[in-house]
């Protein structure tokens, strides 16, 4: 438990950038400035992709769930790595049963079902918190070469 | 409080540093090969530098505060640097131990009351432990990142993409499918497909160990991406017991098509290709 | 309010995605498209998606219900031109695309389109050209 405790304090975050994202017409200036900061890091195209696709996804259910809300853009380092840090959050209802929402094929809205799940394993590291009542953060990273 | 550790090792940092670099000489044994003692002296004053200029009564108990930051990285560099000159991990080790011995020794010398000289020098032996811990882990790692240098170097060699025909791709996997390798592997392939224009592509595992559950799960994501993008793929090089670990594990390829040869593979992409190969035609047939 | 073009050729409907979706411009397309197939009485629509850099569960899922409403209508989709960052992205997050054909670029597209039509009327026009595909050395 220590290890994984100092493995995670390694993370240093080298640029906050917080973006609020109350409308759906918010939704492609942020995967433009998710874009700029992977291209910054020199990110693959393919995991620019998989990054920019999860952050789609993710503010999708913040606007649609949470009533929109605020995304951190940080760009963090952990040793050689440097990868992208993105933190949804909404002052929504919150999310009842977390290990529910994360299971393949579930989904209280009108979407595929995968949103969660699918999501999850576009990123390198994905943390979700929620509070029925008071609101749900997710936590993603994507490492540039991950 | 009686003992100042501080002022201790201030008033003697230099004879801390002989004593230190004469156990280091004593453990080592006659390692001149591989450092030089000026370089050895050199390393060990400015970790003992550091270290004297981090140490307080306070952090003293603290191994985690960021006060030892520069200490650390001066471990990390030492560790690094002798990983590199050939010493062993248990050389590297024992160096740093040797550190704690010397102001042990110390220790013993400027304290006189025992109760304050046990309760100081375990204080201070959790603190060196933690520091010969830094160290092995930094040795660690240094050795990892070589690792995963070459991991990465192999995974991009290792995906070759053939122009095998006009139109047919093919590429001959070797070696463990993971997933971070798929991910190189279908990148070129679907790059390739793009460049070339190619509508089928061969996916051959005959240099594939092994195919358990996760690497079919990979193989049919790689096939997914393909037919995504237009174009056919085709998986050959099934050995025999390839073909019966796929069944007992109960893995279901039947979406895709699947050849035992790289050459019936081929037949096959020509007959979707509508080409035909033929032995030239001798003239009086006609 | 924006708006993606729908072009007509012969009894094709094509599309050509030159902006990054949001989800009305999706859902508007996904209306907009259905509405000509049933008044223009087309048998295919090419969508063609090479500058669309990415997609997601949503406008998968517009994609997928593009094809299945048009499979009603009687025409069949296909998608054209998906960038490989796309297609691995689609993969990993588990969207296979159901209901639509794929093609390299707008012309494989297009004879798919025809292969897929003349199966149903053979009494079309000429089979496609098949001179140059065959090897005879």
């Amino acid at each position: 438990m220590k290890r994984i405790l100092k493995m995670i304090a390694t993370i240093i975050s080298l640029n906050k950038d917080p973006m609020p994202v109350a409308r759906e017409q918010d939704v492609v200036p942020f995967r433009n400035r998710v874009k700029e900061y992977a291209v910054k890091i020199k990110m693959g195209l393919v995991n620019q992709t998989k990054l920019i696709t999860a952050a789609s996804e993710l503010v999708r259910n913040m606007l649609r769930y949470g009533g929109g809300g605020e995304v951190l853009i940080e760009v963090v380092s952990r040793g050689r790595d440097s990868g992208i840090r993105l933190t949804f959050k909404d002052d929504g209802p919150g999310i009842p049963d977390i290990s529910l929402a994360l299971k393949d094929g579930y989904s209280t809205g009108k979407s595929l079902g995968l949103g969660l799940p699918g999501t999850k394993r576009l990123v390198n590291e994905f943390d979700i918190k929620s509070e029925v009542g008071k609101g749900t953060k997710v936590t993603i990273i994507k490492w540039a070469n991950g | 409080m009686g003992v100042e550790i501080t002022k201790i090792l201030k008033k003697s940092q230099a004879a801390l540093l002989e004593r230190w670099m004469k156990n280091q000489l004593a453990d080592m044994g006659l390692r001149e090969d591989l450092m030089s003692n000026e370089d050895l002296r050199a390393e060990s004053e400015e970790l003992i530098n550091a270290l004297v200029k981090s140490l307080n009564e306070k952090n003293l108990s603290e191994p985690g505060s960021s006060d030892f930051d520069h200490v650390i990285e001066i471990l990390g560099g030492i560790s690094i640097s002798r990983a590199r000159q050939g010493f062993s991990p248990r050389e590297t080790g024992l160096s740093i131990i040797s550190l704690k011995e010397a102001l042990i020794e110390l220790l013993q010398e400027s304290v006189t009351d025992p109760k304050e000289l046990v309760d100081i020098s375990l204080k201070l032996h959790r603190l060196m432990d933690s520091f010969v811990i830094t160290t092995f882990e930094t040795f660690i790692k240094g050795r990892e990142e070589v690792i995963l240098r070459q991991t990465d170097e192999i995974s991009e060699i290792s995906t070759p993409v053939i122009r095998v025909w006009e139109g047919i791709l093919a590429l001959p996997i070797i070696g463990t499918l993971d997933s971070a390798r798929t991910q190189v592997v279908m990148e070129s392939l679907l790059t390739e497909i793009v460049e070339s224009g190619s509508s089928v592509a061969i996916l051959d595992i005959s240099g594939v160990p092994t195919v358990d559950s996760l690497v079919a799960q990979h193989l049919l994501k790689t096939v997914s991406a393909t037919r995504l993008m237009g174009a056919e793929c085709i998986i050959s090089g099934i050995r025999p017991e390839i073909a019966q670990t796929i069944v007992h594990l109960g893995i279901d390829l039947s979406e895709i098509v699947t050849k035992a040869t790289l050459a019936s593979a081929l037949l096959y992409a020509f007959k979707t290709l509508r080409l035909e190969v033929r032995k030239p035609a001798v003239k009086t047939s006609f | 309010m924006d708006r993606i073009p729908i072009l007509r050729m012969g009894p094709f409907l094509l599309v050509t995605i030159q902006v990054d979706l949001y989800d009305r411009l999706a859902l508007d397309l996904e209306a907009d498209l259905v509405k000509m197939v049933s008044k223009t009485g087309a048998q295919g629509i090419l969508i063609d998606i090479s500058a669309v850099s990415i997609v997601d569960s949503f406008m998968g899922r517009i994609i997928g219900n593009i094809g299945v409403m048009a499979k009603l209508l009687d025409a069949e989709t296909v998608v054209v031109g998906m960038q490989p960052a796309v297609a691995i992205t689609l993969v990993e997050l588990g969207l296979p695309l159901k209901g639509v054909f794929t093609a390299l670029n707008v012309e494989r597209g297009m004879d798919l389109l025809k292969s897929k039509i003349q199966l149903f009327e053979q009494d079309e026009t000429d089979p496609e050209n098949d001179s140059d595909d065959h090897i005879t050395e």
